[in-house]
């Protein structure tokens, strides 16, 4: 042995610059980092393309209101549907994935980390080429800019013909290249839940949120793909003059909405399936007892994964399909809400009986418990032909999939923030800045989306930049958009309560929870490598067993 | 209650999970083949739905010479695999060559029947909606081989070096699933687009 001391306190470490500093973050291929960049993403989009909702809310709160011109109206729903689908919601739920999937599996890191940054890194090109659209779109000529033919750009609109200029190129050339970026994330997550799981997790022990990102996995590449083929057809119709959906020359417009909605309906279950995974991890802490139905669940979910590659012709009601047609995605819009309420209900018996803690995390999980069920049964009433004909392209729809998406998988995701906050950063959100959070974010979503429905059904069509006074919709438009003004204080206070708990918060400790699964053993942060060793699982609650040795669950599993 | 441990199962030893090369590429390839469904899909709807000429009947050949040399490459492929496997360095780099000029000879015979479709009998992308389907369902299948070309000629470039070794089998065999994949999208292309559309 060589006689050389060792220094037992290491040589202070010089603070690395904020070039350093950034140059890590741009390099990194670690899960956390990239799954936080991903987060940080989101967010910054969630700002703008809620700015671009408030201006739609400000502009329709009275009637004949000239705050924006029609032309800028379709650009600001075309940038909103846009933005927060395939550069918040998406974005968000991936960089949860990432940063969690692996910690809860009790691996070091993803499959391919050097994928995962790719991935990632052509996400946010995708989005920095579709806001290019600004400038490059021919806006500095004054020739239209930002794409305005809706975010499901029904043909002919996308033609050389309806959308000069390049904003339509921009929409689909950036659709197309984030959408690479999800297939690589998804191929990532799903490899990394099969082939990087610690001794013992069998896939009935893993967490559920892992069992969800693992059907979002194989419906992103099964969903995502269509739309990547599609856009290819778009650009090709648009740089090269083929017809695939030029209705002069014997193409159909008609087939650009079944490509568009094989890929638009599974992608809203792409997003309320991690949603799901937020309240499976979630709702048992806050209740201390276990996941109720652990196997029913999973069956759930996956059976969701499968039905809902069968729903898509229900937002094509309208269009003339055939009977045969109509009945078949009648039946089946019907049927998938069959293994969506299982989970209702699975999650209701998890409350059943528990000693329930409301702390802010299951609070937002309690409000998306109601929400979600509102949202699943309009959307069985819109599922139905006859009342879709009716109320298909009505405020009515908008309502409907707000209430999905902002009342299911927002408040959800924000139940996720608060949850794994602490462990992100080593810090607590604040409790009682979450509680304005949770209250006035709630008081906000109801009075806009609640009264939402009601202009819908009076007869008001979505799209319009603007109605006549004296058809009775007035009052409740102005209910909507100061509805709006109570999420857009809501979410100031949420992301001051970040900013404000990072440097000042409490500290977090390992398992601030009293938590149940890996990603609780580790520090928060946790450290580079995640594990000092890889840890072996005997149950679903491998921290349970740890703490309880005298009655372990895998006694009863 | 008593405070004793209890030992919990052995769990199953060794822990082997599935390879991560062979389920992400499975996942790309299941990625790709959503591509082509569409892409095939579109094909088939468009059948005979041409408003003007030249129809497929009057321009299409069947390229039998070009889906052999594509087709045994997938089988040169595969025993150039084995070889590696058995440590034949040798047998392995001339069959991996082999392979790629099977799939170079593919890509020329598709040259020439787009040359012969243009420049003799005037058809283009934008000539009616069989040259819109034709060239972008076969383009994207060329495009495809290319990519596998590009792939397998980095790794003859490795052969030929003598980085590769024969614990490398495993990796080279991740790659030739691509290359099975595009074989097999092949049959598919052929099938729909030189019998079902001819």
């Amino acid at each position: 042995m060589s006689s050389e001391t060792i220094a037992l306190t290491p040589h202070a470490v010089a603070t690395p610059s904020l070039a350093e500093r950034l140059h890590g973050w741009v390099t990194t291929v670690d899960h956390k980092r990239i799954g936080i960049m991903y987060i940080g993403f989101a967010l910054i989009f969630l700002v703008i393309g809620g700015i671009e909702a408030v201006i739609m809310r400000m502009q329709l709160a009275l009637p004949n209101n000239d705050f924006v011109s029609p032309q800028v109206f379709n650009r600001m729903f075309t940038m909103h549907g846009t933005t927060m689908i395939f550069f918040v919601a998406m974005p968000v739920l991936f960089g949860f994935g990432n940063y969690t999937v692996p910690l809860l599996i009790g691996a070091r890191d993803m499959a391919f980390p050097r994928l995962n940054a790719f991935s990632f890194w052509l996400t946010v090109f995708g989005a920095l080429l579709l806001y290019f659209s600004f400038v490059g779109g021919f806006g500095l000529y004054g020739a239209g800019n930002a794409p305005d033919v809706g975010w499901f750009a029904y043909a002919p609109l996308t033609s050389k013909v309806f959308s000069p200029g390049h904003s339509s190129d921009f929409w689909s050339l950036g659709l197309l290249v984030s959408g690479f970026g999800s297939i690589g994330t998804a191929v990532n997550l799903i490899t990394t839940i099969a082939c990087m799981r610690c001794p013992g997790m069998t896939l009935g022990k893993m967490p559920l949120f892992a069992w969800m990102n693992l059907v979002m996995g194989a419906m992103v590449i099964s969903a995502i793909s269509p739309l990547t083929a599609a856009q290819i057809m778009i650009c090709l119709d648009r740089y090269t003059g083929a017809h695939f959906f030029d209705t002069q020359a014997g193409g159909s417009a008609v087939l650009w909405m079944h490509f568009f909605w094989i890929f638009g309906h599974p992608e809203v279950y792409v997003l309320i399936i991690p949603s799901f995974g937020f309240l499976s991890e979630i709702v048992p802490v806050f209740s201390r007892k276990p996941m109720f139905g652990y196997p029913v669940m999973v069956a759930a979910t996956v059976s969701i994964g499968f039905i809902s590659f069968t729903v898509w012709a229900h937002h094509m009601f309208t269009v003339g399909m055939s009977t045969y047609g109509n009945t078949f995605f009648v039946i089946s819009t019907s049927i998938i809400a069959v293994p969506t309420g299982i989970k209702i209900f699975n999650w209701l018996g998890t409350m059943w009986g528990g000693k329930i803690q409301f702390r802010v995390p299951m609070l937002f999980c309690i409000a998306f418990l109601f929400q979600f069920l509102i949202a699943g049964l309009t959307g069985i009433m819109l599922g139905s032909a006859p009342f879709n004909w009716q109320l298909s392209g009505s405020y009515f729809v908008v309502a409907h999939f707000h209430y999905v998406i902002v009342g299911g998988i927002l408040f959800a995701t924000f139940g996720g923030f608060y949850y794994w906050f602490p462990k992100m950063t080593g810090k607590m959100l604040s409790e009682t800045l979450g509680k304005w959070h949770f209250w006035l974010f709630f008081i906000g979503f109801h009075l806009t989306f609640d009264f939402m429905h009601i202009p819908g059904l009076l007869g008001m069509p979505r799209r319009v930049y603007t109605y006549e006074a004296g058809r009775g919709w007035e009052t409740w438009n102005q209910i909507v958009s100061v509805g709006a003004l109570f999420q857009g204080v809501a979410i100031l206070i949420f992301v001051f309560n970040m900013a404000w708990s990072y440097w000042k918060g409490k500290d977090a400790g390992n398992d601030p929870w009293d938590a149940w699964t890996l990603e609780w053993t580790t520090t928060s942060p946790p450290p580079e490598y995640n594990f000092a060793t890889i840890p072996t699982v005997y149950s679903r609650r491998p921290l349970w067993d740890v703490k309880h040795p005298e009655d372990p669950d895998w006694k009863y599993e | 209650m008593s405070s004793t441990t209890l030992t919990p199962p052995p769990i199953e030893t060794p822990w082997i999970l599935p390879s991560r090369g062979r389920v992400g590429m499975f996942c790309l390839i299941a990625a790709e083949t959503a591509i082509f469904t569409i892409f095939v899909v579109a094909y088939v709807y468009y059948i005979g739905k041409s408003i003007s000429g030249p129809t497929p009947r009057e321009v299409l050949e069947i390229p039998i010479f070009n889906t052999i040399c594509l087709l045994s490459s997938s089988l040169t492929i595969h025993l150039a695999i084995s070889a590696l496997r058995k440590g034949n360095r040798g047998a392995f780099t001339g069959l991996w060559a082999l392979t790629i000029a099977l799939g170079a000879i593919f890509l020329i015979g598709t040259g020439r029947e787009w040359h012969h479709l243009i420049y003799e009998k005037g058809l283009t992308i934008q000539t009616n909606l069989f040259g819109t389907t034709y060239y972008s369902l076969v383009g994207l299948h060329a495009f495809h081989v290319t990519v596998g070309l590009f792939g397998l000629s980095l790794v003859l470039a490795f052969a030929l070096l003598g980085w590769l070794q024969q614990e490398h089998a495993y990796r080279v065999d991740v790659l030739s699933l691509y290359w099975h994949f595009v074989d097999v999208v092949w049959i598919v292309v052929f099938t729909v687009v030189y019998l079902l559309g001819r």
